[in-house]
């Protein structure tokens, strides 16, 4: 199945993300990950669905697997009110940067990560990003778990609707657990 | 300064063979000796001069690739795919293509401010004379600090800016040729082409605004510079209003001259958007700036403007399509922007204003500057009765119905066409029930670029109806900004050299570049003030300046009315336009220079060292969008000079990134004693791309500290960036102990909570060197 970018311009070239279409798929990615971790942008603690927020959702599959997270921008203090742990701050170009480098020991001196889930960077910064990560980290595999086609990742759900995305999201976390 | 020629001068000469009077001569380029300092070692460098200093720069910030593009299409053996390590049909790879694009940016933005410059001196020297003086202040000795540190020469009239531009374009040149199919191959060489094109930039930009400063007398360095009126509801709709756009003043300020030498001065508004605003009220603190580039279309479309004359750079190229259905004539001016146009230079002034005036002619094409002056103050006083200030902005009433036809598409083309995905189907749905709250909204985040409108399915004036719901803002927005003060004076750098230099003012942040906003101009304003208040020089020119003054506090005051326009701690200054950002490379520099007494004539690595280790400077440019401010950000890379951009800023494609947990890479000599010093990532960065305005005012608080600090100093700098990381993010920042260098850098009130962490993380004390990355500046025995 193909898939075209949320903003419509963002036209990548000739390697675009594998769709999402059914939550095991990232089900199988992430329990078949030796070291996976989680980069969560700032849109995370602005965007609703239903009464929980985007962060809600992610820490729920980051608890499904004890996925390290590492929260960008400010929004370390979101995930230090609702209790998680396993959280590092970091800017999004600064973890970027080094996945990219295969020699990185990782936020935990343990070794390279091999999955990196993103989520809640702005779109386009979100694309830019994994654009680096495409070309840079051949080792690494990217998921975005945003509502919207993320053409550089190595896998990303199509555009979806809110209801669409709740479901894929709650059916990702029951899969985990 | 330099002589272009041996200048040969007969006023008469009388031989068997002919008889010759008033005879000038010219030959090659003589240096005439004016200036004691003797010549440094890198004068006029070529694009390897300083390719050593770029290496060791980009040793320690490496460059991050975010490709835009996994193709190449510049020439006719591609496409070429470029992923997955694959190489061109000449050869090249993704990073070598990233790096060439981004110096393909550079040398747009180089070009840009070159051929700007060029315009300007030889429109001053038409109408000043060569030998009109460069003079920037009574308070301003070092009057062209970027172009005696680069070419190693003093500029003493504007006939001698000619000559640094021959330099500039004869860079820029040899630059785009090294952009050419099979040039160029190792994408760090591009980088260090880059860094020269930032810094030839630098140099083009100075030689415009020095010549502008001088010329047309605008403020010298005045930190009490007038405040002038910015916003829409500035403008006075009884009066006929002529409306300038772009960056290159001389049409705009012939205008406001034919104004006063007719008598016309109170009768017409004379208003700008973008750069040429600022200089204008820097010509004539009575005309008015309307706002930055995001405000054109918003501006044309209410129907207020009774003439556009359009000179350069960040016009919208749509501007005569928007302008015909206001009916406003558009006057272009430069040759690089005739929009299609008829030349009507050397027709008679009174045909062409018949021609607008009767809307025979859209517009005309005029490339003499007073005769620009006349057309657009005759077709703007006889226009406007006709026109009646004709608008395309919608009433409440028509933004209902209109929004009654949106289809709610189920994938939003309006909002996935928006840059900054605003949630217009929503504010449509909204609207169509009566309630305009929704489209309201949009205002401040709205960039203006009309991208909308043109996916929408059913072609709904979407931008249009955003600036109709918000009327009332319109109407209401009335603030002030301080007019462009130009260059900082060396007396205010004597002064506050030493607290820079020693770490007591935390730092300089330069808050620069365009209005490509991912969630509103209000957030420079924000950033402006935390820095001000917490008695961090403040610098700002172009859009952003603009931003920083369209913000009140609860009494009602801008920030141009709160702080003062003082280089000094606390103060807010506004340099000016684009090309007044020489000034802010040129106060770092004469730190340095002024300060620090370090030799300034063709000493470039020297003083970028300088800076680089010493002077707490950074960049914000919030909006950046431009290949121009590419260009202006990497001339402060070669200075050592980090630069922050918002989420946008990360389609420049490439970053400049430190590694902090890489301790090899954060070494510098102790120039007293030749050995290797740890000085810990300081700065951390040279290009960093922040997601929040929280994260930027951290990540620049930070960005701040320099090897060279004093306890005192790094204890300062420690405290705001703790305190704004603990306000922003909560907690405790946790690379603290890559920062304290001895315990007396903690400052006092965490003291017990640092010690902590530094015990855990097995901190050792060290020493504070004297920093230099140059081995050459080892002073042993
Ligand atoms: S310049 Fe090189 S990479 Fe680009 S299209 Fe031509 S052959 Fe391909
Ligand atoms: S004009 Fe405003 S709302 Fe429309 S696409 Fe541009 S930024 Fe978005
Ligand atoms: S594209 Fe036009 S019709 Fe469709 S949702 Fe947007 S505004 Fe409505």
């Amino acid at each position: 199945m193909s898939a075209e970018p949320w903003q419509t311009a963002e036209i990548p070239g000739p390697l675009k993300a594998f769709v999402i279409t059914k939550p095991i798929a990232v089900v199988t990615l992430i329990k078949r990950a030796k070291r996976p971790i989680m980069i969560v942008g700032h849109e995370a603690t602005k965007i609703n669905i239903d009464e929980k927020k985007l962060i809600d959702y992610v820490i729920e599959i980051a608890n499904a697997k004890q996925i390290p997270i590492v929260a960008t921008a400010h929004i370390i203090k979101e995930f230090k009110e609702r209790g998680v742990e396993n959280v590092f701050s970091m800017p999004a170009i600064d973890i970027a940067n080094r996945l990219k480098d295969s020699e990185w020991r990782g936020l935990d001196g343990n070794g390279p990560y091999d999955l990196a889930i993103f989520v809640g960077l702005p779109y386009y910064m979100e694309w830019t990003i994994l654009s680096g990560l495409k070309h840079s980290a051949p080792n690494l595999r990217t998921i975005s778990l945003d509502r919207t086609y993320q053409p550089h990742a190595s896998w990303s759900f199509p555009n979806l609707t809110i209801d669409e995305w709740r479901t894929q999201l709650n059916e990702i976390i029951t899969q985990l657990k | 300064m330099s002589k272009k020629g041996i200048s040969v001068k007969l006023d008469k000469l009388k031989s068997e063979l002919a008889e010759i009077s008033n005879l000038q001569l010219s030959i090659g380029r003589v240096i005439t000796e004016e200036w004691i300092e003797p010549m440094g070692p890198t004068p006029a460098p070529t694009l390897t001069t300083l390719r050593d200093w770029d290496y060791k720069l980009l040793q320690r910030y490496k460059p991050f690739y975010m490709p835009y593009c996994d193709v190449c299409c510049l020439c006719t053996m591609g496409k070429c795919d470029l992923t997955q390590g694959k190489r061109g049909a000449c050869g090249l790879d993704i990073w070598c293509q990233q790096s060439r694009i981004v110096l393909l940016a550079c040398c747009i933005g180089a070009a840009t401010h070159a051929a700007h410059s060029r315009h300007l001196v030889e429109y001053l020297i038409e109408k000043y004379g060569r030998d009109s003086p460069i003079d920037l202040g009574t308070g301003v000795e070092i009057e062209a600090p970027i172009t005696r540190l680069v070419y190693g020469e003093k500029p003493k009239t504007l006939g001698d800016l000619e000559e640094v531009l021959d330099y500039v374009e004869n860079q820029i040149t040899q630059l785009l040729s090294s952009t050419h199919t099979g040039q160029e191959g190792n994408n760090i060489d591009f980088e260090s082409k880059v860094f020269h094109a930032g810094m030839i930039d630098h140099l083009a930009m100075e030689v415009a605004d020095i010549a502008q400063v001088s010329a047309f007398g605008f403020p010298k360095a005045d930190p009490n510079a007038p405040l002038v009126d910015i916003g829409m509801g500035v403008i006075d709709s009884t009066k006929p209003v002529i409306l300038v756009i772009g960056h290159n003043v001389p049409p705009a300020a012939q205008i406001i001259d034919y104004l006063s030498e007719t008598g016309l001065m109170g009768n017409v508004e004379v208003a700008g958007i973008c750069c040429t605003a600022h200089d204008l009220t820097r010509y004539n603190p009575k005309a008015k700036i309307i706002g930055p580039l995001s405000w054109q279309l918003r501006f044309i479309r209410s129907g207020l403007a009774d003439v556009i004359v359009v000179d350069e750079q960040c016009i919208r190229t749509d501007v005569l399509i928007e302008a015909q259905r206001t009916m406003t004539p558009v006057i272009a001016t430069t040759e690089k922007d005739c929009l299609g146009l008829p030349n009507r230079t050397f027709d008679s002034v009174d045909r062409i204003v018949s021609d607008l005036v009767d809307r025979k002619a859209p517009g005309a094409f005029i490339l003499d500057t007073q005769k620009v002056a006349e057309v657009a103050v005759k077709t703007a006083l006889l226009l406007a009765p006709k026109r009646m200030k004709f608008k395309v902005i919608p009433d409440a009433k028509s933004i209902i119905e209109g929004a009654k036809k949106c289809s709610q598409c189920r994938y939003s083309p309006c909002r996935r066409a928006c840059p900054n995905d605003l949630p217009i189907p929503e504010a449509m749905r909204q609207a169509s029930q009566g309630v305009l709250d929704g489209l309201a909204n949009l205002y401040d985040l709205c960039i203006g670029c009309g991208r909308c409108e043109h996916a929408c399915i059913n072609n709904q004036p979407i931008h249009s109806f955003i600036i109709g719901a918000s009327e009332r803002r319109t109407r209401e927005e009335k603030f002030k900004v301080r007019a462009g003060r130009g260059a900082i004076q060396d007396v205010e750098i004597r002064k506050v050299g030493g607290p820079i230099v020693l770490g007591e003012i935390p730092g300089v942040i330069a808050l620069v570049g365009c209005s490509n906003y991912s969630n509103g101009g209000i957030e420079v304003a924000q950033m402006a003030e935390e820095f001000a208040k917490r008695r961090y020089i403040v610098v700002a020119s172009g859009c952003s300046a603009m931003s920083i003054g369209m913000y009140r506090d609860e009494e009602g005051k801008t920030l141009y009315e709160q702080f003062s326009g003082d280089f000094d701690a606390g103060g807010l200054v506004n340099v000016g336009s684009c090309v007044a950002n020489s000034h802010i490379a040129g106060a770092a520099i004469k730190i340095a220079s002024i300060f620090a007494k370090r030799k300034l004539r063709a000493n470039y690595e020297e003083i970028a060292d300088y800076i680089h280790n010493r002077v707490g400077a950074v960049g914000i440019a919030w909006g950046a969008m431009s290949q121009k401010a590419a260009s202006i950000a990497s001339g402060f890379w070669r200075l050592g000079v980090p630069v922050i951009v918002g989420p946008h800023g990360s389609k420049y494609r490439r970053m400049l990134l430190g590694r902090k947990d890489r301790e090899e890479d954060w070494y510098v000599y102790d120039a007293r004693t030749g050995e290797k010093v740890y000085v810990g990532p300081c700065p951390e960065h040279l290009f960093y791309v922040a997601e929040t305005k929280e994260e930027a005012m951290v990540m620049a608080a930070k960005l701040c500290m320099r090897p060279n600090d004093t306890t005192r100093g790094r204890a300062i700098k420690l405290s705001h960036y703790v305190d704004l990381h603990k306000r922003f993010y909560g907690t405790m920042p946790d690379d603290i102990h890559y920062f304290v260098r001895r315990e007396s850098d903690i400052p006092i009130m965490i003291k017990d909570e640092v010690m902590k962490i530094l015990r855990e993380k097995g901190w050792k004390e060290n020493v504070i060197p004297d920093p230099t990355l140059l081995p050459r500046l080892i002073k042993r025995e």
